[in-house]
């Protein structure tokens, strides 16, 4: 453990060391270098507490629940083993669950990320008005996620604005919630355009550190500006990429008030994530022992999708190498 | 150093838990504090549970508190399971009727035929047992259905003249209130008002449960009355949506899917829904009329939704909480609520003594509808495990709602979907 404080400050000062006492430097048990060590204890001790409270002990508690048959009205709570686990195998729904929310974090993903980086390609320029478009397009960010998500329902409501709006221009648009495909869609663009500015900002950011030189040689060179684009920009931004992706995949297999305020799942079920289909299991059907387990499912999924990027940082992330 | 560490993180582990564990330890012998989760945050019902409780709690020292937790409707059950699971149960809940199957079976709520007869002056048998049928299992008692609520048709009646249709009072007096022309008028206040013309309240196409107040006039059954044999595909079934899919893709006469339209703020010419919803209607400037539900090809019937209060076995103190219930539902408690709630009791159940207390609805409107709706009325469907039933029934629907639908096939598809779980 690194020591927080330099023991020259240590010496120089003569006041009480936290805790109230006066610290009796360099005699028997009390050192300086273990004041410090409790001082920095004490400091991180909030943290640690909640994140052993609020994550590591919930996540051990889902992994003995899911080796639980749990009926919570019945208030029984009996050890299954792998019961839950083999019925997650069976499950005939699953792999539909599994496929939709493959799409939709696919066409999350890319969507999200190809945007926010054109944005803030857009917005760096040195033109009027940029700032404006900053603010508009980050402004979704902080709105609350459910009323967000309220005004877009009504928006794509078969008579709401969306299609009013397409109806404007002699356009006949579908009834966007109750198509398979246009559902799932509209819940990937109503997410897409609440957070893509949060992205749109951390590009910004890794677009001005990007030096206007290697532009200016690359300009001496002839390339074209696809070629310092390719070259130049996104190997000196891909350690941002790496960020705003982790970020965006795990959010996407995250998803949850949107559907289940636009589409509770369907039509059928082709709005049913994972993470929507877990919630049904459990506070629905009260299933919570097999909830539990499909919670275990996407730790892993999540987990092993974040390894896998980590480690693939050395081949395509630039300040890796 | 790590000793240390790990000294540190046991003993927040252990503040953690104590804390957790803080709120279980409360005695019983000390005031007493009572929790009721309610699917109606309106102010006028509140107020009148907040009074009877104020009663009791005059005449019982022992009870601190009596709070009344309004829960959003929609998420209601869902709410209440995870309080339980949570280990924070409420004392009393309010329990839908399509979850009483799994309360009543589970084991979850308190019987309460002992505390109710043993009550002074609590006239157990006046409760009519079409009323206490789904509350019941193995003879015992295990919520109140405090509400027994007919579904009838309110008619937005400035809107319909609007359309020149018939309305249903004219309809009604000429003996020819059916389906058929309940819908050519609902279809007329579309095309010529451009108003939905008739919304069958929290369907949405996602409650599908609602639309048993249409097909039961064709006498189909979601499933049997002994829950195992599904009923969707049933010729009665198959005729009911039929007409119905006609209703919305072909005559309009209801507004489609994805389209809102909210017959108390006078965006439709009729809505099928409770009579308890007439509170709705207090400051409405149009029109309104409420009439029975338009017989069906089997003839005249009625549907009704149930809502039943119960005590929590897991709460702290169920034994208190079952003693205000037989307070709160007491004959001259249920003769205040009747003023919201259709009671179960039956010499409440006249057209004198529900006017009394229903100044919006005349006596006919009362007699036809809540009083005959409550002697005849079908409940509406209800199963053990209806979550995962009403949820596997939504999804196999949602191919119905389409204007080029095979409406026989969707059904078709009903029944594969739920007869696993109606097996179970």
């Amino acid at each position: 453990m690194p020591v927080l404080t330099d023991d020259v400050a240590g010496r120089a000062d003569p006041r009480p060391a936290p805790g109230g006492t006066t610290a009796p430097r360099r005699r028997g048990w009390w050192t300086s270098r273990r004041r410090d060590q409790v001082a920095g204890l004490l400091f991180v001790t909030p943290q640690l507490v909640g994140t052993l409270l609020f994550v590591l002990l919930p996540l051990g508690l889902v992994v003995w629940y899911s080796l639980h048959e749990w009926n919570v009205l019945a208030d029984t709570f009996d050890f299954v083993g792998t019961d839950n686990y083999r019925e997650l195998v069976d499950d005939p729904k699953l792999p539909g669950v599994l496929r939709t929310t493959l799409f939709f974090s696919v066409g999350l993903v890319v969507f999200n990320l190809a945007l926010a980086l054109l944005l803030a390609v857009l917005l760096n320029q040195r033109l009027r008005g940029t700032v404006v478009f900053r603010t508009l397009f980050f402004s979704p960010v902080v709105v609350s996620l459910v009323a967000w998500t309220i005004v877009w329902g009504f928006l794509l409501q078969d008579n709401g604005g969306v299609n009013g709006v397409a109806g404007a221009v002699g356009l006949d648009g579908p009834n966007w919630l109750r198509g398979e495909w246009t559902a799932l869609l509209s819940v990937i663009v109503v997410q897409v355009v609440k957070n893509v500015g949060l992205n749109m900002v951390l590009f910004l950011a890794a677009l001005q550190g990007v030096p206007a030189e290697l532009y200016e040689a690359a300009r001496v060179e002839g390339a074209s500006r696809w070629t310092q684009f390719r070259r130049i920009t996104v190997p000196l931004i891909s350690p941002t990429i790496l960020l705003t992706s982790i970020i965006t995949v795990v959010g996407a297999l995250q998803v949850f008030a949107q559907i289940a305020v636009l589409t509770q799942g369907g039509p059928g079920t082709s709005t049913t994530v994972l993470v929507y289909y877990l919630y049904q299991q459990a506070f629905q059907f009260h299933q919570f022992g097999y909830g539990s387990t499909l919670s275990v499912l996407l730790f892993l999924i999540v987990l092993t999708l974040t390894i896998v990027q980590w480690r693939m940082r050395r081949k395509w992330v630039f300040h890796e190498q | 150093m790590r000793k240390r560490l790990t000294a540190v993180v046991a003993l927040a582990a252990m503040v953690g838990l104590t804390a957790c564990g803080g709120g279980d330890s409360a005695g019983s012998d000390g005031p007493v504090s009572l929790r009721m989760t309610t699917w109606s945050a309106n102010e006028a019902h509140l107020k009148l549970f907040n009074e009877i409780a104020a009663e009791y709690r005059s005449s019982h020292p022992n009870v601190a508190e009596i709070k009344f937790d309004p829960i959003p409707f929609e998420s209601y059950t869902t709410t209440l399971t995870t309080q339980i699971a949570g280990g924070n149960p409420p004392d009393l809940a309010w329990v839908l009727e399509n979850a009483a199957p799994d309360f009543v079976s589970s084991g979850a709520l308190l019987p309460l035929d002992e505390t109710l007869r043993k009550t002074d002056g609590y006239a157990f048998d006046e409760l009519a047992p079409a009323a206490t049928k789904l509350w019941q299992s193995d003879g015992k008692l295990y919520g109140y259905p405090f509400s027994t609520s007919p579904f009838g048709i309110f008619v937005n009646t400035d809107l319909v003249k609007a359309s020149g249709a018939k309305s249903p009072a004219e309809l009604i007096a000429a003996d020819s209130w059916t389906w058929e022309n309940a819908v050519a008028t609902a279809s007329a206040v579309n095309s010529r008002t451009g108003k939905a013309g008739l919304v069958v309240r929290d369907f949405d196409y996602k409650g599908w449960d609602n639309l048993s107040t249409i097909w039961t006039g064709w006498g189909a059954q979601a499933w049997s009355a002994d829950g195992k044999t599904c009923g969707f595909n049933a010729a009665e079934m198959v005729d009911a949506m039929t007409f119905l899919h006609r209703a919305i893709f072909t005559a309009k006469a209801l507004p489609g899917p994805g389209t809102a339209a909210d017959f108390f703020a006078g965006e439709a010419g009729m809505t099928i829904t409770q009579i308890s919803r007439a509170s709705l209607l207090e400051k409405q400037k149009f029109g309104w009329d409420l009439v029975p539900l338009p017989a069906g090809p089997k003839g005249d019937y009625s549907v009704i939704g149930q809502g039943g209060m119960g005590v929590l076995k897991k709460g702290k103190h169920a034994d208190v909480a079952a003693d205000f219930l037989a307070f709160l539902t007491n004959p001259a408690n249920s003769a205040k609520l009747a003023q919201f709630f259709p009671p179960p009791r039956t010499p409440l159940l006249t057209a004198a003594t529900l006017a009394k207390t229903n100044p919006l609805l005349k006596p006919e409107q009362l007699q036809s509808v809540v009083i005959d709706g409550i002697a005849n009325g079908v409940v509406k469907p209800n199963h053990t495990g209806q979550a995962e039933l009403s949820q596997a029934v939504r999804s196999a629907l949602d191919p119905m709602w389409k204007a080029d639908a095979d409406v026989r096939a969707v059904l078709d598809g009903v029944c594969s979907a739920i007869n696993p779980l109606l097996a179970k």
